[in-house]
């Protein structure tokens, strides 16, 4: 048993809130930002004064976020605009409340990448390999994609199962980006960007923001809604090539396995009794990665694991019912964590996973995180 | 400045320097600690392994394994354009540290992740020699 294993259930997501997704030149990070603070405010039923801590991610001064909504915490954390910080905020946050340092905090994620043609390669993320014209997040996945597929037989039609499902699951939510079905066929059709994937491994880029305030188990019980705990929490980096961004050789098998007995050690839960998954897609490929990281099957084994449309609802692992970044919107792992709430809230609608009771959220990355919701 | 059409170049650094000051004579190089033996790629201004900072520029083989490759079809930067579309791979050097690099002469179909691969140099210009693979097998 690990130490941070007493924080199971200690600390509760109990308010969400989200803007709209899509392309929105009139406002800034600030302005997003703040009308998904007003929603989660709102749905937790809390007063804002109340909140005293403050993490924002994405948003450019946290300083400014604090003045602009009328907040002097005494907690703040400001997490770089990189796709993993999610999980890494919110289990941040979760110790900091666990320990008195604050008592409510609104973690703010707010990206206006849409609008101000954020390209993720060349320039703007200058590196080592540049002189080779390797560059992107995306190319990372080619490469390891490209790697999976030699050594265990894995096909693109296979990984077009992914983005089929989630594009599926943004058809079902009335706020995703993309509203059109796909198939199997429509992505093997698809505009090459880095070969072996496609344009339709990629996930979107959007505008948006999104806001979530947790508290203690204690605290929680006063709120509007019911609240929903963080059961189990994992973790472990692997920066041994951080130069190569966004790559492992072993498809951070190794590091989602360490992940994986941290997070369903302390939860006492497994694969199995997981309801939904929501998954960290920046590309399709490391949503193969994770489930066989996290032991939903064994290494080598993800391509086949989700044909036949195991991951849409109704299949053996509903992933990402929201769509994902792949199909609902580019909200770098955080609105995949509203909707691991929500889900278990039962306010899905169309796309509620019937009965959930276990939600987990992973992402595999250089950072790699794990949370394991359930009903509080 | 470079125009807009001209490819990104190496950011050359008192780390850096003595992997393309190689590569200009070549020689393909990899940083290596003179205290504990560590090699390893990019460079780094301490041993990632004892934190020594008395590394020096040591020469390989040039030989390796090919890990994987890419095949770019959208370009980044200009100079990249009329390539399209361009082969980078990421090579297991038999020293052990990993590199991307360009697979030349070859064409998709034909590569075999697992074939062993050499160094070739190509002049870019005076200045700057890029280290790129060829297939050896
Ligand atoms: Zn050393």
């Amino acid at each position: 048993m690990n130490a941070f294993h007493k924080l199971k259930d200690r600390v509760a997501i109990v308010g969400v809130g989200n803007t709209a997704y899509g392309n929105f030149p009139e406002i800034d990070d600030f302005g997003l930002g703040a009308r998904a603070f007003r929603n989660a405010v709102e749905d937790c039923g809390i007063g804002k004064d109340q909140i005293d801590g403050l993490l924002v991610c994405r948003v450019p001064s946290y300083a400014r976020m604090g003045e602009i909504l009328g907040l002097n915490p005494r907690w703040t954390v400001q997490m770089p605009p990189h796709g993993r910080m999610s999980g890494m905020a919110i289990i941040e946050a979760a110790a900091a409340l666990d320990a008195g340092l604050c008592d409510y905090a609104a973690l703010i994620y707010a990206n206006i990448g849409r609008s101000r043609r954020v390209n993720y390669g060349g320039d703007e993320s200058p590196g080592v390999w540049d002189p080779w014209g390797f560059t992107s997040p995306g190319a990372s996945h080619a490469l390891m994609f490209q790697r999976h597929s030699a050594l265990y037989g894995t096909t693109t039609r296979q990984l077009a199962e992914v983005s089929v499902a989630f594009r599926h699951h943004a058809c079902l939510n009335p706020s995703a980006v993309m509203k059109q079905p796909i198939t199997i066929d429509d992505h093997e059709a698809a505009r090459p960007i880095t070969e072996p994937l496609r344009l339709l491994d990629y996930c979107l880029i959007n505008d948006g923001a999104v806001c979530i305030i947790m508290t203690t188990k204690e605290r929680a019980r006063d709120l509007k809604k019911r609240p929903v705990m963080i059961s189990g929490i994992g973790a472990r980096e692997a920066y041994s090539t951080a130069s190569i961004p966004n790559f492992s050789l072993n498809f951070w098998y190794d590091e989602m396995r360490d992940v994986a007995a941290q997070a369903y050690g302390m939860a006492g839960v497994g694969p199995a009794d997981v309801d939904a998954l929501m998954c960290y897609d920046n590309f399709s490929p490391t949503v193969l990665f994770s489930l066989e990281g996290l032991g939903f099957c064994e290494q080598g084994e993800a391509g086949s694991f989700v044909e036949g449309g195991a991951l849409k609802l109704g299949g053996r692992l509903p992933t990402n019912t929201d769509g994902g970044h792949l199909s609902n919107s580019y909200m770098q792992g955080w609105a995949l964590n509203i909707e691991a709430v929500r889900q278990l809230r039962g306010e899905c609608e169309g796309r509620q996973v019937k009965d959930a009771e276990v939600v987990q959220y992973c992402g595999a990355t250089p950072c790699s995180r794990s949370i394991i919701y359930t009903a509080g | 400045m470079q125009g807009t059409t001209a490819k990104p170049r190496p950011r050359i650094d008192p780390v850096s320097r003595g992997f393309w000051d190689n590569a200009r004579a070549g020689k393909l190089s990899v940083q290596m600690c003179q205290d504990c033996g560590d090699k390893h790629f990019p460079g780094s201004p301490v041993c990632p392994k004892c934190l020594s900072e008395n590394q020096s520029w040591a020469p390989v083989s040039g030989k390796g394994t090919l890990l994987s490759w890419v095949r770019f079809h959208r370009a980044y930067w200009d100079g990249f354009r009329d390539d399209l579309p361009y082969l980078v791979c990421l090579v297991g050097l038999d020293e052990g540290p990993l590199l991307m690099s360009n697979l030349a002469g070859v064409e998709p179909e034909q590569i075999r992740i697992g074939a062993r691969v050499e160094a070739i140099f190509e002049s870019i210009d005076e200045e700057f020699t890029l280290p790129k693979f060829r297939v050896s097998d």
